[in-house]
């Protein structure tokens, strides 16, 4: 697996025309053919694309992501690092967020199952699935931080935040986080809520709630101990599902929010054509991704006793 | 699962969010194919005196900032999604079913690379590669289509494997094969035809989702290039002017929502009213 992961990582590079080598000639007009061709030799750029490959594999075995092309020249592996712990921060929190509302807003429309409140939960879930995330964070650019002028509407802190004490600095870092968190959640919430009434409602159907109701259990007691905690099962399998369209979304509200995170990092990488940073980012993407599925993996035998590692 | 086309229409026409979908479709079509004639003004047409004007009669959703009609802009607009959104998903849904049916055909070997192939795939963060790819090549509405269309046909793929898998063994199949039918006779006349449905479905809802890639792209500026008028790029315009012009910001994306709205809704109607019992 991962050595497919750094296969099309690399070969998503490579395939495209013109070679980073012309970039840098282009960006310093004067360079002559050997300077060039030096150029190409020290980033081994002149070897067949297999040699290139395995010769790349080699060092990010040892997590060597090479220098970025950028004129700071500073290692790959320093630059994500550095940025990931923001990106990570958000995707946790609006995943929580997720499961916050989620959760009751689904038990709640499948235990009541076509009143008003269903109703109500459906025209939100399709709301929330065709509401393009950037406009939402526009309108709610425009709302809180233009018309009402309640919070802030880019960057991670204030232009005071190093003066502040600890208190209004975690305060601080909180009225920045809102909005970005609300705007990689909302698509999650409509789909996560749609998909835990789904479950549920297959579950109310088994016998073993009709055998539960039978024996005199409450209603309560029925649904949130029998009847959740099974609908749950496939729940966390989406969650660990959702990894890779929580990290690609965060291209979209770091750049909007300009937040400096993996996402804004990607986006300035792939607009600069920075071939080893991008290179890097869609590994580590990737990985964080597999990273997500096999925790869902292990909750998943957590919460299943009839799933055991053999 | 479905007896016959009147049964599907029958609970088609049952289902409201399904005819309510349609409706919306049905009108993005037509509004897109007279859109020149519709438009009160060249949705290129700069005009410096009316920079910004908020709606009113003589714009409805107001002018940007060279003074360009937002309401002409967005139909032409439409006519960008509509090409977009179909391409890509037409794109992606031959790739799908090329790999799909090799994978789930062949099985044994070819069958292991090509799923572990998919599975890789379905790891990468979706907008990552996209973002890549579209910002190494020029980016440009052929482009971005195919990349979309490059980007997504994971799903298909699976679902029209999971459907030969449990075709291959069926009798009519084993007939066809008995009655000297070539590979190629047996996937693409006799297996595909039943997996039309649920591919249709998925193309539906697939169309929806290239329509929000598209718009995002053309927003973040490696999408549709200006002048050429999408509702990614008018939104990119609202962003700039946040403060002053709201209409700029309120009216491509809703444009947008009721758009993708129409496909999903399309989409999970057809889905309802081919299989009841999952509703």
């Amino acid at each position: 697996m991962l050595i497919g992961i750094t296969m099309i990582s690399f070969l998503v590079i490579h395939i495209a025309p013109g070679s980073p080598a012309d970039l840098l000639v282009q960006m310093n007009p004067k360079a002559s053919p050997e300077a060039k061709a030096r150029l190409r030799a020290y980033y081994g750029l002149d070897k067949p694309l297999h040699i290139q490959y395995l010769y790349w594999l080699k060092q990010i075995a040892v997590f060597d992501f090479g220098s970025s092309f950028s004129p700071d020249g500073r290692k790959v592996a320093d630059k994500i690092l550095e940025r990931m712990p923001v990106t990570v921060l958000i995707n946790v929190l609006s995943m929580l967020l997720i499961f916050a509302i989620a959760l009751p807003i689904g038990v709640l429309s499948s235990v009541y199952q076509r009143s008003l409140l269903d109703k109500f939960s459906t025209v939100f879930v399709f709301l929330g699935f065709a509401w393009p995330s950037f406009w939402l964070a526009l309108l709610l650019m425009m709302l809180f931080g233009v018309t009402l002028g309640w919070l802030p509407i880019s960057g991670l802190k204030a232009y005071n935040h190093d003066s502040l004490s600890f208190y209004a600095q975690t305060l601080d870092y909180a009225k920045h986080l809102i909005l970005p968190v609300l705007v990689s959640a909302f698509g999650g919430i409509a789909g996560m809520s749609r998909y835990v009434r789904s479950s549920m409602l297959e579950v109310i159907r088994q016998d073993y709630i009709r055998t539960a109701r039978a024996k005199g259990l409450t209603e309560s007691a029925v649904m949130y101990r029998h009847a959740l905690r099974n609908a749950l099962l496939p729940v966390i399998t989406l969650l660990g599902l959702s990894v890779p369209g929580l990290i690609g979304g965060s291209v979209i509200f770091e750049t909007i929010f300009s937040i400096p995170g993996m996402g804004q990092l990607f986006w300035q990488s792939a607009m600069s054509r920075d071939y080893p940073l991008i290179m890097g980012m869609l590994v580590i993407g990737a990985i964080l991704t597999l990273i997500g599925n096999i925790l869902a993996d292990i909750s998943y035998a957590m919460a299943d006793p009839r799933i055991r590692v053999r | 699962m479905l007896k016959t086309y009147s049964e599907f229409w029958y609970r088609f026409k049952k289902d409201k969010l399904a005819v309510a979908g349609s409706i919306i479709v049905i009108c993005l079509f037509v509004l897109s194919f007279i859109a020149p004639l519709v438009a009160p003004y060249d949705p290129n047409a700069i005009d410096a005196r009316h920079v910004l004007t908020p709606p009113g009669t003589a714009h409805l959703f107001g002018t940007d900032d060279l003074g360009r009609d937002v309401f002409s802009r967005i139909l032409f607009g439409a006519r960008i999604s509509l090409k977009v959104g179909f391409f890509s998903v037409g794109i992606s849904v031959l790739i799908g079913i090329m790999i799909g049916a090799l994978a789930g055909y062949y099985g044994t070997w070819v069958d292991t690379i090509i799923m572990r192939f998919v599975d890789t795939m379905l790891c990468f963060p979706t907008f990552f590669l996209i973002i890549a790819l579209i910002a190494l090549f020029e980016p440009s509405i052929w482009i971005i289509m195919i990349v979309i269309g490059a980007t997504n046909w994971m799903g298909v793929a699976r679902l029209v494997r999971a459907e030969i898998l449990s075709l291959k063994q069926r009798e009519f199949i084993l007939a066809a094969r008995a009655a000297g039918a070539s590979d190629l006779r047996i996937i693409f006349s006799h297996i595909l035809p039943n997996a039309l449905a649920p591919v249709l479905v998925y193309a539906t809802l697939g169309v929806a989702a290239a329509i929000l890639i598209e718009s995002s792209l053309s927003f973040l500026g490696i999408g549709v290039q200006p002048p050429t008028p999408s509702w990614g790029n008018i939104l990119t315009v609202g962003k700039d002017n946040i403060e002053i012009a709201w209409w700029l910001s309120l009216f491509p994306g809703l444009a947008i929502l009721i758009t993708v709205l129409g496909y999903n809704l399309l989409g999970e109607g057809i889905r309802d009213s081919l299989d009841p019992r999952l509703r």
